[in-house]
């Protein structure tokens, strides 16, 4: 975000005049009252046709997109070869034909970043989605329930959160990944995501669990309740759109710390391994070679930045537009 | 044969020979300036030890290098490598390679002021020996007559639910105290390198007070009768070693103190090495060596040194794929030494061409003729062994840095024979380990080996015989089996040599296990450190730094 | 109140028992004979193995070993490591060292992450928001062992401007870098969860009344915008606390620290599951602990929770 146009694109009024805060909208969105008339597509419709007004949507929306078709289709890209490679050519530095160099086995590495988006996108999006389907829905029911729910489930919660992550994961992934076997790609990376996923989702039920505490003695909560609204659409309507955006903030960023662990995992020796290839594995490689080669560090890092950048770039719009009390 | 067990990033080195002189001491030739010696204190890097410091219970670097200091066995290996010489022992006669005399020198002390006799090594063999007290070294007294009364094995292995019976005896028939100063120890066959293996720490001498408490009380503040002794070791943070006073044998410390400070991490001692805090790294982290930054970084301070180790590659000759000699040297040829060693360890070590080290005395340099990289061949023998089906693993252990050779070797196969070839990472050393004690390995794997003692015998024996201690593949040829026991019995030292170099021929047909590289150490030392010495194990001989 | 303190207690013992058994029963489940790796490449001789599975009781069923753990556990004793070391030694030459850190760690980002978090939540979109955004995002996504090693390198080795690795006294000023790399990923999410926070309660209600009250600008952010923004960045810092002891493996490991994280690494890998538990006992009573300041906090910084 090093661009300074990106620092008008985000519509949000003035600091100093709360008061305007409305004024971004096309609907009289925001109040609950009008809200509970409409069904819940019409919230997230009116969220989309604020979102189409945001540049900063649709730049991030494009690099995502870029990744998500880069991890699909690596091929597109490139027609290098990410797994085999030559020691002749070890750690040769970028040139006109390669443009990203060599590894240090001689790979391409132009090839490798490429097809390296498809292992940490999935593991960091796929962990990212279950931790906060998961977290919430457990945060949720515990904040609005309380009472005992709220204590088994904040006591269950505790007792992983207790558990250090790496701890966690090592045992996980030796568990079923040691023993000399030789899982295939996708036995793998579903490992690293399943243990990711269930050691990060005590943080985000929390996160939630106090969101939902902080809301649900709410005005408008309390109206909707006296008019004689269900629980679900409590939960759904009003609880939901209004605990989201700290939930989706937490979320973006996620994926990014996920592609971190992920690399953290592969620099212990126990996350994702070859014949995989990730920007995580590519980092933790380049590292013995950071004082020789720093371009074999700079070039993962870059994509990874890039694409830590455009998620948390996407979930900064996307929550201002589901905000209501943003508009 | 001692693991190094830096939980992360270090070689896994272990053993070296030679002997380097600093750069610095080329001027002047006794090397550095007595006064400053004399109380001379310095500070070097080491592991936690971890088990209590007992020599016949350490197996591993960390306190190995701690036992070595502080211990001084019968024989010593010479930091040139050569051949074994009296050290605490006068003399060691025998007639026949099966009974040996061994007379001790007189009057040599214990740090606790008792008197190093005779009875203090019976009795430190007799107690490794006893099965029940569960010693890591209790196999390297195995030579000696009565070892099957003491050492009873488990009859269905330590999973299953049958203990080791008691054995019938305490001691070892062959060990005899003749008087204070002489001993007699008989082995149940003729063995010509048993006087070679003395000075291994298995075969330290104990005093009384080891006897008079637990070895665990003893560890933690051990008593030897080395050129240094313990003064105190605080668990993770350093151990402090001082000069002992009334040490009478040849190597004496030049200098007073020597703190061996306890790191978690390689890169923090180098950077340590770097500020001058730090007097003296035995290998310096993995991340200075691209590019040969660290004899940048250190200038005259770098010292490049061999050591006795190999880098292995190992079959599960049990898994049928691997039966066949033909597919096993055509892989072995398929492999180009000389690039893995030149771009992956930056020349730091060197292409294996010999199957046993060749810094051991007795071993053929050269002598691996399937350690050529010869691809016409290669793609020749495989076809004739009828290709290989499937995916070959070659998996290692990712806790300490073995991935990227390995991976390079992998792609070498893939590359030159066709082989689906990939390089599998087992997280930690002890899931590795099990796998291949229990004979599960379903493809290749690394080993290595490192000698525990300087002749070619370690390197065959416990290798390539049936029912060797490390023959994890199962690799079994009788001619073999009978050429090694001929050498072993031989009456002297060369004829063993002649022998094991006829079995190695036979080895060499079979290609049980594919050599890849011989270790190199690289070292550092402070700019206060004016002379030093490595050991033939590349462990710094302490005894010899001037500063 | 008292009762809800009461009850939160007694809600504790479960968790303990819980995570413990948790514990036990993960390392237990690692593949591997803990002895298997002990001697080398030469394997160990199955005496040496046979002695070590009898004497630590390895052949017992988990529900026997977690029991009688526990049982000494309780009488203080928190057993031996293989290499026959007190374990309770081990956690008390570690833990003070990881704690220091962590607190230092947690210092760091409480200062840095919540100033750039109140300021940019404050004055958003301006050239300092942009900055603060881009910083916290590298700080992301860098993995700490990046972050830690280029800066050991750059200020330790290249500038010689700190020591590059951290001295068995753990002086204050050796552990502002280890700290700040330690913290750093958490000082960001504190900024970024900071400034979501105060963005959204600026345009609340009672803020706008308090400033239509007449108030001093500083008494409304100091007072009404601060203290209800600062809910979700105290659950953050809460429970990080807890989170940043069990995660500095790889700082301690960079800085030479000698911390409980490389102790739990090496004992898992090691197979070492005694010493395992125990350390990682105190993290869980650490964390619980700091977990039930956190909600007590809760209501004192926002009056419309209640616990009764």
């Amino acid at each position: 975000m090093s661009d300074p146009s990106t620092a008008s694109i985000v519509s949000t009024p003035p600091a100093t005049m709360p008061t305007e805060a409305g004024s971004g909208a096309p609907t009289n969105a925001g109040l609950p009252e009008s809200a509970k008339q409409q069904k819940p597509r019409g919230l997230l419709g009116d969220a989309w046709l604020d979102l189409r007004r945001k540049p900063l949507f649709w730049i991030s929306a494009a690099f995502i997109l870029l990744f998500i078709v880069m991890a699909a289709f690596p091929a597109l890209f490139t027609s290098g070869d990410a797994v085999n490679g030559a020691l002749e050519r070890s750690r040769v530095e970028p040139s006109s034909s390669a443009w990203f160099g060599y590894d240090v086995q001689g790979r391409d590495v132009y090839s490798r970043v490429i097809y390296g988006a498809r292992a940490s996108i999935v593991v960091a999006l796929v962990s990212t989605i279950l931790t906060l389907l998961f977290g919430g829905a457990m945060g949720i029911i515990a904040g609005y329930r309380g009472g005992w729910v709220d204590a088994v489930l904040s006591r269950v919660a505790d007792i992983f959160f207790g558990l250090p992550f790496v701890l966690g994961s090592i045992v996980i992934l030796t568990t079923f990944n040691g023993s000399g076997t030789d899982n295939g790609e996708w036995t793998i990376m579903g490992l690293v995501i399943l243990s990711l996923s269930v050691l990060s989702w005590p943080v985000v039920m929390r996160l939630m669990r106090s969101s939902v505490l902080a809301t649900k003695e709410a005005d408008y909560i309390v109206a909707a309740r006296a008019l004689g609204a269900g629980t679900g659409r409590i939960i759904l309507k009003h609880l939901l759109p209004n605990c989201l955006a700290p939930l989706l903030v937490y979320g973006t960023i996620m994926v990014g710390s996920f592609i971190g662990a992920e690399a953290t995992l592969s620099f212990l020796g126990i996350g994702l391994k070859s014949p995989v290839v990730s920007w995580g594995i590519m980092i933790s490689e380049a590292q013995n070679y950071i004082r020789v080669s720093p371009f074999l560090l700079f070039f993962p890092s870059a994509f990874l930045v890039t694409a830590v950048l455009s998620f948390v770039m996407l979930g900064e719009a996307v929550r201002e537009a589901l905000d209501p009390k943003l508009r | 044969m001692r693991v190094s067990k830096r939980a992360s990033g270090a070689l896994a080195v272990g053993a070296a020979f030679a002997l380097v002189a600093s750069g610095c001491s080329s001027g002047n030739n006794d090397g550095g300036d007595t006064g400053a010696s004399k109380d001379g204190a310095i500070v070097i890097d080491g592991t936690q030890p971890e088990n209590p410091l007992v020599p016949s219970n350490t197996t591993e670097t960390g306190g190995g290098k701690i036992i070595d200091w502080v211990w001084s066995g019968l024989v010593e290996y010479p930091n040139n490598g050569g051949a074994p010489q009296n050290l605490l022992a006068e003399s060691i006669d025998t007639s026949d390679s099966k009974v040996f005399k061994i007379k001790i020198k007189q009057n040599t002390k214990f740090h606790d002021g008792t008197t190093v006799k005779a009875e203090s090594f019976v009795k430190a063999w007799n107690w490794a020996a006893y099965g029940p007290n569960g010693a890591q070294n209790a196999s390297f007294f195995s030579d000696i007559q009565g070892f099957g009364d003491v050492y009873t094995e488990d009859p269905d292995g330590p999973d299953g639910p049958k203990k080791a019976p008691e054995p019938k005896a305490k001691e070892m028939s062959g060990l005899k105290v003749v008087d204070d100063w002489n001993f007699e120890v008989t082995l149940s066959a003729p063995t010509a390198v048993f006087p070679t293996k003395l000075g291994y720490s298995a075969f330290m001498p104990l005093p009384d007070a080891f006897f008079a408490t637990t070895p665990a009380e003893f560890g933690k503040k051990p008593i030897g009768n080395g050129p240094v002794k313990l003064v105190a070791w605080q668990d993770d943070v350093e151990i402090k070693l001082t000069r002992f006073d009334d040490y009478s044998l040849r190597d004496k410390m030049k200098i007073k103190d020597v703190t061996v400070k306890i790191y978690q991490d390689d890169t923090a001692a180098y950077n340590d090495l770097l500020a001058n805090n730090l007097d003296f790294q035995q290998q310096v982290p993995v991340s200075s060596l691209a590019g040969d930054k660290w004899k940048t970084d250190l200038g005259e301070r770098a010292i490049q040194t061999t050591v006795p180790s190999t880098g292995i590659i190992a079959f599960p000759i049990y898994d049928k794929r691997f039966t066949n000699p033909k597919l096993r040297k055509a892989i072995s040829l398929s492999i180009d030494r000389q690039a893995v060693t030149d771009k992956i360890f930056f020349g730091n070590r060197k292409p294996a061409d010999s199957w046993a080290n060749p810094l051991t005395p007795g071993a053929e340099p050269g002598n691996c003729t399937a350690c050529k990289f010869d691809v016409a061949q290669a793609k020749q023998l495989l076809q004739e062994a009828g290709g290989f089906q499937g995916k070959l693993t070659l998996s290692y252990n990712a806790d300490a840095s073995h991935k990227e050779w390995m991976e390079a070797v992998a792609q070498q196969i893939k590359t030159n024979l066709g082989i689906d070839a990939v390089a599998v990472g087992v997280p930690t050393f002890a899931v590795f380990r099990a796998n291949i004690n229990n004979y599960k390995m379903t493809g290749m794997y690394r080993a290595g080996w490192q000698q525990d003692y300087p002749d070619v015998e370690n390197w065959i024996n416990p290798l390539y015989v049936t029912g060797g201690s490390s023959n994890d593949g199962k690799y079994s040829n009788p001619q073999v089996d009978a050429l090694a026991k001929e050498a072993s019995a031989a009456p002297s030292i060369e004829e063993a040599h002649k022998k094991f170099a006829e079995a190695v021929k036979l080895i060499d047909q079979d290609v049980p296990t594919i050599p890849i590289y011989f270790s190199g150490e690289q070292s550092g030392h402070s700019e206060k450190i004016k002379k030093l010495e490595l050991t033939n194990v590349g462990e710094l001989d302490i005894t010899s730094v001037e500063l | 109140m008292g009762r809800y303190l009461l009850r939160r207690l007694l809600q504790l013992v479960p968790v303990f028992i819980g995570t413990t058994f948790l514990i036990y029963w993960l390392v237990w489940s690692v593949p591997g004979d803990p002895f298997a790796g002990k001697c080398g490449d030469r394997g160990c001789p199955p005496n040496y193995r046979a002695m070590m599975t009898e004497k630590y009781h390895l052949d017992d069923s988990i529900w026997v070993q977690y029991a009688s753990y526990m049982k000494n556990l309780f009488q203080g004793d928190f057993g031996i490591t293989f290499g026959g070391r007190e374990i309770s030694d081990i956690i008390a030459t570690s833990y003070p060292n990881t704690l220091k850190l962590a607190v230092v760690a947690l210092a760091i980002e409480a200062v840095i992450g919540l100033g750039a978090g109140i300021l940019t939540g404050l004055r958003r979109n301006g050239f300092l928001d942009n900055l603060v955004l881009v910083s916290t995002l590298f700080l992301i996504a860098l993995p700490v062992f990046v972050i830690g090693f280029v800066l050991q390198w750059v200020l330790g080795v290249k500038w010689g401007i700190i020591n590059p690795t951290v001295s068995n006294e753990m002086r204050f000023s050796e552990l502002i870098v280890p700290g700040f790399v330690l913290g750093s990923a958490s000082m960001a999410y504190i900024a970024r969860v900071a400034r979501t926070s105060i963005a959204e309660n600026r345009r609340a209600d009672y803020v706008r009344t308090a400033i239509a009250k007449g108030l001093p600008m500083r008494r409304v952010v100091g007072v009404h915008l601060l203290r209800n923004s600062l809910i979700p960045v105290v659950t953050l810092l809460g429970t990080d606390l807890g989170a940043l002891m069990g995660g500095a493996i790889v700082t301690e490991g960079i800085f030479g620290i000698n911390g409980i994280g490389r102790q739990v690494l090496r004992s898992i890998v090691t197979k070492e599951s005694a010493t395992v538990v125990g350390i990682v006992v105190v993290l869980v009573v650490v964390y619980l602990v700091m977990n039930l300041l956190v909600d007590l906090l809760y209501a004192a910084l926002d009056p419309r929770i209640r616990y009764e």
